[in-house]
């Protein structure tokens, strides 16, 4: 080829956009700490975010966890252990059934309505299931986990190749293709952003789910450092506990939209 | 084939489509419509037939029948003798009737070169770096070379058919249907696609079996056209074309083009009016 792949332009920055987005976090925190500050209803129960920062960035912090402390890292660790695995199992699993029951009339028909059954049952009613058949708190939970992510995954990427267009496959057959062709070279291609929208939302589902799990059944995690403090009465560390859950779910769809990115170039340049 | 715009080749006699009776009723409802009647037509090697009638009545019925997407329900679509559907077999969709489609069906996903070399591959015919580098010559000869790296979405839609009627010739197909793929192009767009594809119809001298409802594109493209009535479609018309090739598009103002134009308008017109008056959705 003669000419080099043209780059896509830059985009340019919109600080319009990082302005406002700013001014949103200003207008939030300016409400939390006014609503505190005039113990507005009981929120002089929670703590400001002055205190939080400070605790949040403290060598020796009062109640046992920052930034400098160990078993913050370790509650992190394990839950992003959790959720990743079963984010990995539920695509796994999800993906190639989702295919299957998209591409196949005969697997939808036999399985679709079963799982639509299934799906509505929300993972904190899978709690005491869970418990009582699966051995260890760990793979209970990773069950929890697993389970809402998995059905997003299925749904989403059944809706993917039911979407593909009629033509896309019936060039492909006209070009000489067998079925297997069309699967790899249409059908999971066509399919890909459904399956990344789908894998997005596994992806936040599966954080509040393992959350939920970790409150009921956990021993470290981020879910168990915010029940635990809760008992113990350390609001500052519930609400860095939160704060750190949202920037680390934040952090887990941004991968899974970068790699959406890099898969589907197709559809940027 | 790397070499399928080169006139001369072996093969360049095979192509014969002969449509025998054909007859598709379909039973959506319970109620059976009858989309084509006993469409019977002999397509020479080589021949560009456009068949010309309103939309929705029946044409892409016939054009799937020959590509293998919809069974027949009556009568023989047969290909150099063989065939291909009738009312008890129904060959599958092949690389030896390939089709270009109305909406474009370029993989938005895969490069203009891999999308072309597409077919070879899946063929197995030959290995994929031999495809890949038959698709780019092929793509260099028509004047495609220097997009051949990009995608699809990135080009304008007149170029992607260009892509599209590339991606089908490779494969060396028997016969090319074609199913009003310039319908979505505005007209200086589709004048220019016109001339476009009758420089590779001239360089590969393959059948070709084209679907419209614009009267000058039939015209001006075609060997042969087919005036197809509506709500069954059945051959109505036969019009041999005599302009000369190669065609330019000062001949669609010319006195001969008109008077042709004169001889089969009455013909579409009744179609298109019995087509305007049952105003039926499309059948596929």
């Amino acid at each position: 080829m003669a000419e080099a792949p043209r780059r896509p332009p830059r985009r340019r920055i919109a600080w319009s956009s990082l302005g406002l987005g700013a001014a949103g976090f200003v207008l939030f925190i300016a409400v939390w700490s006014l609503l505190v500050h005039f113990n507005v209803w009981r929120f002089s129960k929670l703590p400001d975010l002055l205190s939080v920062v400070r605790e949040w960035t403290s060598r020796t912090p009062a109640y046992g966890v920052s930034v400098f402390t160990p078993t913050y890292y370790a509650d992190i660790w394990a839950s992003t252990v959790r959720v990743f695995v079963a984010f990995l199992l539920a695509t796994a699993l999800g993906v190639p059934l989702g295919i299957l029951l998209g591409w196949n009339r005969v697997a939808r028909d036999f399985l679709f309505p079963l799982l639509e059954l299934i799906r509505p049952i929300p993972p904190l009613a899978w709690v005491p299931l869970a418990i009582l058949m699966l051995s260890g708190q760990q793979s209970a939970m990773i069950f929890l986990t697993f389970i809402a992510a998995f059905f997003a995954t299925v749904l989403n990427t059944m809706l993917g190749v039911t979407s593909i267009d009629e033509s896309y496959l019936r060039a492909a057959y006209c070009l000489g293709s067998r079925r297997w062709d069309v699967l790899w070279n249409v059908v999971v291609p066509g399919a890909l952003p459904y399956i990344f929208t789908g894998l997005q939302i596994g992806m936040g589902v599966a954080w509040f789910s393992l959350v939920a799990g970790e409150m009921i059944a956990g021993e470290a995690g981020l879910g168990y450092l915010i029940l635990n403090s809760y008992t113990e009465l350390q609001t500052v560390t519930i609400v860095i506990g939160m704060i750190t859950l949202g920037f680390v779910g934040y952090l887990s769809s941004a991968l899974v939209r970068w790699i959406g990115h890099r898969l589907m170039v197709w559809q940027t340049r | 084939m790397a070499n399928a715009l080169e006139p001369s080749r072996s093969t360049a006699k095979d192509g014969a489509l002969s449509l025998r009776g054909v007859r598709k009723v379909y039973d959506p409802h319970g109620t059976s419509v009858v989309a084509v009647d006993d469409w019977t037509l002999e397509i020479a090697a080589g021949e560009f037939v456009v068949v010309v009638g309103p939309s929705g009545c029946g044409k892409t019925t016939l054009l799937n029948g020959i590509a293998g997407f919809d069974p027949i329900t009556d009568g023989e679509i047969a290909l150099d003798g063989a065939t291909v559907a009738s009312a008890s077999r129904s060959l599958r969709p092949g690389a030896d009737r390939v089709v270009v489609f109305q909406n474009g069906s370029l993989f938005p996903w895969k490069t203009v070169l891999d999308n072309v070399a597409y077919g070879p591959i899946v063929q197995r015919r030959m290995s994929r770096a031999q495809a890949l580098q038959a698709a780019r010559s092929f793509l260099t000869r028509v004047g495609l070379g220097d997009i051949a790296d990009a995608y699809p979405r990135k080009l304008s839609s007149g170029v992607q058919r260009r892509v599209e009627m590339v991606r089908a010739l490779i494969n060396d197909p028997k016969v090319l249907l074609l199913d009003e793929p310039f319908r979505a192009l505005d007209a200086i767009a589709r004048g220019i696609m016109h001339e476009e594809l009758l420089k590779l119809y001239d360089a590969t001298q393959k059948t070709v079996f084209f679907i419209t409802h614009d009267l000058d594109e039939a015209i001006f493209l075609a060997d042969r056209v087919v005036v197809s009535t509506c709500r069954p479609a059945r051959v109505k018309h036969v019009l041999p074309i005599d302009l000369p090739r190669p065609r330019t598009y000062l001949m669609m103002a010319s006195p001969e083009f008109m008077a042709l134009k004169r001889q089969i308008a009455d013909a579409v017109h009744e179609e298109a009016e019995k087509a305007f008056r049952l105003g039926e959705p499309e059948l596929a």
